[in-house]
């Protein structure tokens, strides 16, 4: 379970996360959305402690990630699996080294389990071909299938998606949210993806929120998220052309 | 801080960093010895030319190659050498930490538990650490040669007098203390070239300020140090 209490985080004037309160439970597929800037990625670095809140307290489980020293924290991050927004893969290395990186750095496994499990997650998100090639000689959304099986490689608990579909066209983005559905099915983790694209919020979250000037404005289903009366979310619809009360019928069996 | 410091070495040489710490040593010699190969051998020329004309109006040019031993040995090896390894390689050292800062790879190998300050710093440490002293006497070699060959061809000192006046006054501590000076000069560059690196923000513009900043903070640091050092030794 994530949970964040009374969060708040500013840069300078700026204020990104205003007193936020949000659990997400275990095994949900909650997306994050609202417009730039409202705080999305900032709160998914939070949940990593890659930044730290100015205020308030996030939990895991339970435990304060405020009050883990360096050792415990390195332990509790062993539970994530992240893809982040560019893929943030190693320029240097192939797609395969790319991938075994956790496990080399991290395991005591030999190259011959090394070599079965990497290749077991390339082919998962149908990359096995591509193994032997370096980052800049594949497209965005190969990268990003990459950082996906870099992400799941070490079985985690929790994953977390930083707009895993951005800059990507529309094809290769429901690719993407495809595979990041049948990641979180058949890995049972818990995710978070935060993500600009409510189709495709829609397509894998079991729960929206809805972040707006550092709070959450709204936190529900998919079916509840689109007939919400909160204006702002309404707004945000609209600005993606979706029609109030989309996906909340017959659509939905098809998704199922 | 003893035991921190050993196990930092031990890591640049484990089995996970090995080829990373190869890799850095070969860039760190093979980015920077064509630069150089110019400056020392030009620097050593230089050097003969001014001094021998001056000598020459004495009578003395045979001694330019003691001149030229003693400032180069000293000082002047290490101190270009940290200049153009500076320049070359922490300067690209910063881009490269520096963009994989901006692009999230530093943050993702902090997720995934891995050690930044080992994975990334310690190779790139050690390499310049153990190269810098390498390329000194390279460069002390080549500028003691350009000196010869001015010496032979313009001043008319003995290729063999040149070399005996250069052996004789520039002794075995001269040589540990350039030395000495090189490998400390070569920790600042890396230390400064992660650091600016890995404080790099807003995309290609913050690469480019902490490029910047490492040359402009290596250079002063060498001045300054080269200054301490010299006053620490001869003083």
């Amino acid at each position: 379970m994530i949970q964040f209490s009374q969060v708040h985080k500013r840069y300078g004037e700026n204020v990104v996360l205003d007193e936020t309160n949000f659990t997400i439970e275990q095994g949900e597929t909650v997306a994050i959305v609202g417009f730039s800037g409202a705080g999305k990625s900032v709160c998914l670095r939070h949940m990593v402690r890659l930044t730290g809140p100015d205020e308030g307290s996030i939990l895991i489980d339970g435990t304060p990630l405020e009050m883990l020293n360096r050792q415990e924290m390195r332990r509790m991050r062993s539970r994530f699996g992240v893809l982040f927004q560019g893929a943030a893969l190693l320029q240097w290395m192939n797609l395969f080294d790319n991938v075994a990186l956790p496990l080399r750095e991290r395991t005591e496994c030999d190259e011959a389990e090394i070599k079965e499990r990497v290749e077991q997650c390339l082919e998962w998100v149908g990359l096995l071909e591509a193994a032997d090639r370096l980052p800049s000689q594949v497209s965005g959304g190969m990268q990003k299938r990459a950082g996906l099986a870099r992400a799941i490689v070490m079985n985690p608990e929790i994953l977390l998606y930083d707009e895993p579909t951005s800059g990507l066209d529309p094809v290769t983005s429901r690719k993407i949210d495809r595979l990041i559905a049948k990641t979180n099915r058949e890995q049972s983790a818990t995710s978070v993806v935060v993500t600009h694209d409510l189709i495709s919020a829609m397509d894998i979250a079991t729960r929206i929120m809805m972040l707006h000037e550092g709070r959450v404005v709204e936190y529900a289903t998919p079916e509840d998220f689109v007939c919400s009366k909160v204006a702002v979310v309404q707004q945000f619809l609209e600005a993606q052309h979706i029609p109030m009360g989309f996906g909340s019928g017959d659509d939905q069996d098809e998704k199922e | 801080m003893m035991l921190e410091g050993f196990w930092y070495f031990r890591c640049a040489f484990s089995r996970r960093n090995r080829s990373d710490t190869f890799n850095q040593l070969y860039l760190v010699g093979l980015k920077s010895i064509g630069v150089i190969t110019v400056v020392a051998l030009f620097t050593g020329m230089i050097l003969a030319l001014q001094t021998g004309l001056e000598l020459m109006r004495y009578g003395q040019q045979v001694f330019i190659g003691s001149a030229v031993a003693v400032s180069v040995v000293r000082e002047m090896g290490p101190f270009m050498t940290g200049l153009i390894v500076a320049a070359s390689v922490g300067s690209s050292m910063a881009a490269q930490v520096g963009t994989m800062t901006v692009s999230e790879e530093v943050s993702a190998l902090e997720v995934m538990g891995i050690n930044t300050n080992r994975f990334l710093v310690m190779p790139r440490l050690f390499a310049l650490v153990i190269m810098m002293p390498l390329l000194t006497v390279f460069t002390d070699i080549l500028a003691i040669l350009g000196g010869a060959l001015v010496g032979y061809t313009q001043l008319n000192v003995e290729v063999l007098a040149y070399y005996h006046n250069a052996i004789s006054f520039a002794g075995v501590k001269d040589l540990f203390v350039g030395l000495f000076k090189a490998a400390l000069f070569g920790l600042v560059i890396g230390t400064v070239a992660c650091h600016q690196g890995f404080a790099a923000r807003n995309g290609a513009v913050g690469v480019g300020v902490a490029t910047r900043r490492t040359v402009v903070i290596s250079f002063l640091l060498i001045l300054i140090l080269g200054y301490m050092l010299t006053r620490l030794f001869y003083l």
